[in-house]
């Protein structure tokens, strides 16, 4: 019941601190638009369903890095003693990955309308590409949060965060591709099954990953 | 001395036989002709480094249980030790990849698992050296070292099933001549005491490399 409290609360804040910092989010929006305006431009008339399929994901990828990383860097580090004084860990790193995860899904119903826009729609089977995408966004916004936590206890945060997390995040995005791009070909869910199970694997392991080891990083 | 240090001679005998009678043991007529001796010595490179990237990540979790710096050191040189192997083992396989297959990197899952350890841990030593502080370098590589071997796990795991068909046996075809289960029996006499025998090389090194970090702190200090 408390965690639960505390979450509402930490959730609340992080809400409250982006709507102050309206240019942060200002900016990740546009660098959304742009890459998938350049993408747009390099590959116009070119484009097959693969191909819109991995430069869907890897933009999405990028993108999820450049919004998360700043997760435990935008506030100063007093006022994460403050915070550890008055709730727990769990509570940090849970109403954090719930965040990003609506940030996530945010940007990634806009990144799916952009591409569609100037792509063009290659959806043949909506339901499983949502599947993927929602399950996509949880998965990143988790991982992503871990890492930027463990990033942010280093200096040379940014380069830091990229070179940490694309290996790791791997397993996920080539799941997610696997799943889309059979959401893109077919409108079978037949086979995809299997995957999507993955995913959740993946998703609840790390969770509960971050949930056991975030306490760590947080004590100094 | 004989009780303590028999598995370093041990390994010695075991290495010294796999690559003396690698050479010499009758092996089946295969389309890979001779290369196929190199699975006494590619495959063992792999051994090697998940035996100790394995070590590794106990030894992470153990640093977190207890804060002990000797864990730690554990841990970095267990993967130093698994980096090397690593590029050994991808080094080995372009040579047996370029004869078998005509090209020295192709799309396999398992040669992408291994490239993403490498990097996984490559990584794993830069965020070691962007952390000023001792004891929080260890706790936060602790905890990537961590988080990463699990996942890395996950994506050794699905890979084959996301990429189809491997070129390395035991995913696709079950008949290779080179999978352990159907391996010649003139073949697994020397292929199973050189696995033991690499693994055991690789805890040789790590010891001597667990020494010498010792050694130098203690030089710093002083």
């Amino acid at each position: 019941m408390l965690l639960k409290r505390e979450l509402t609360h930490l959730l609340l804040k992080e809400i409250r601190l982006e709507l102050k910092q309206r240019y942060v989010l200002n900016g990740i929006l546009l660098y959304l638009v742009s890459t998938v305006f350049v993408t747009y431009l390099a590959f116009t008339g070119t484009i097959t369903a693969e191909t819109w399929n991995s430069l869907f994901w890897i933009i999405l990828l990028f993108v999820a890095v450049n919004g998360i990383s700043k997760s435990f860097v935008q506030e100063n580090p007093a006022r994460h003693l403050y915070y550890y004084t008055i709730t727990s860990p769990e509570a940090i790193v849970l109403s954090k990955i719930i965040y990003n995860l609506l940030l996530m899904m945010i940007l990634s119903v806009l990144a799916l309308l952009f591409f569609v826009l100037f792509m063009g729609n290659m959806i043949m089977n909506p339901g499983l590409f949502v599947t993927a995408l929602i399950l996509g966004s949880l998965g990143l916004s988790s991982v992503l949060t871990m890492i930027a936590a463990i990033a942010s206890r280093a200096s040379n945060n940014f380069s830091l965060m990229a070179i940490l997390s694309f290996p790791i995040v791997l397993p996920l995005l080539m799941t997610l591709m696997k799943v889309s791009g059979s959401a893109l070909t077919t409108y079978s869910w037949s086979g995809n099954i299997a995957l999507i199970v993955i995913l959740l694997i993946i998703n609840v392991a790390v969770i509960l990953l971050a949930f056991l080891l975030f306490p760590y990083l947080w004590r100094d | 001395m004989l009780k303590q240090y028999w598995w370093k001679l041990l390994s010695f005998l075991l290495l010294l036989y796999a690559v003396t009678y690698g050479f010499y043991v009758s092996i089946p007529e295969t389309m890979i002709l001779q290369t196929m001796r190199n699975l006494f010595y590619h495959v063992g490179m792999w051994f090697g480094m998940f035996t100790m990237l394995t070590v590794s990540f106990i030894y992470s979790l153990r640093y977190l249980k207890g804060f002990r710096e000797e864990n730690d050191r554990i841990a970095i040189e267990a993967v130093n030790v698994g980096l090397m192997f690593g590029f050994l083992g991808i080094f080995t396989g372009m040579v047996w990849a370029n004869f078998t297959w005509g090209a020295p990197w192709v799309k396999d899952p398992k040669l992408n698992g291994a490239a993403v350890g490498l990097v996984v841990y490559l990584a794993y030593i830069i965020l070691r050296s962007s952390v000023e502080d001792r004891h929080k370098r260890a706790k936060v590589s602790a905890v990537y070292n961590i988080f990463a071997f699990v996942l890395w796990i996950i994506f050794v795991m699905i890979l084959p099933r996301l990429a189809g068909d491997s070129l390395h046996p035991a995913t696709g075809n079950n008949s290779s001549p080179v999978l352990p289960m159907q391996l010649d029996p003139s073949m697994r006499t020397v292929f199973y005491p050189a696995m033991i025998g690499w693994i055991l090389l690789g805890t040789w090194i790590l010891q001597v490399r667990i020494r010498v970090s010792k050694l130098k702190q203690k030089l710093e200090e002083y």
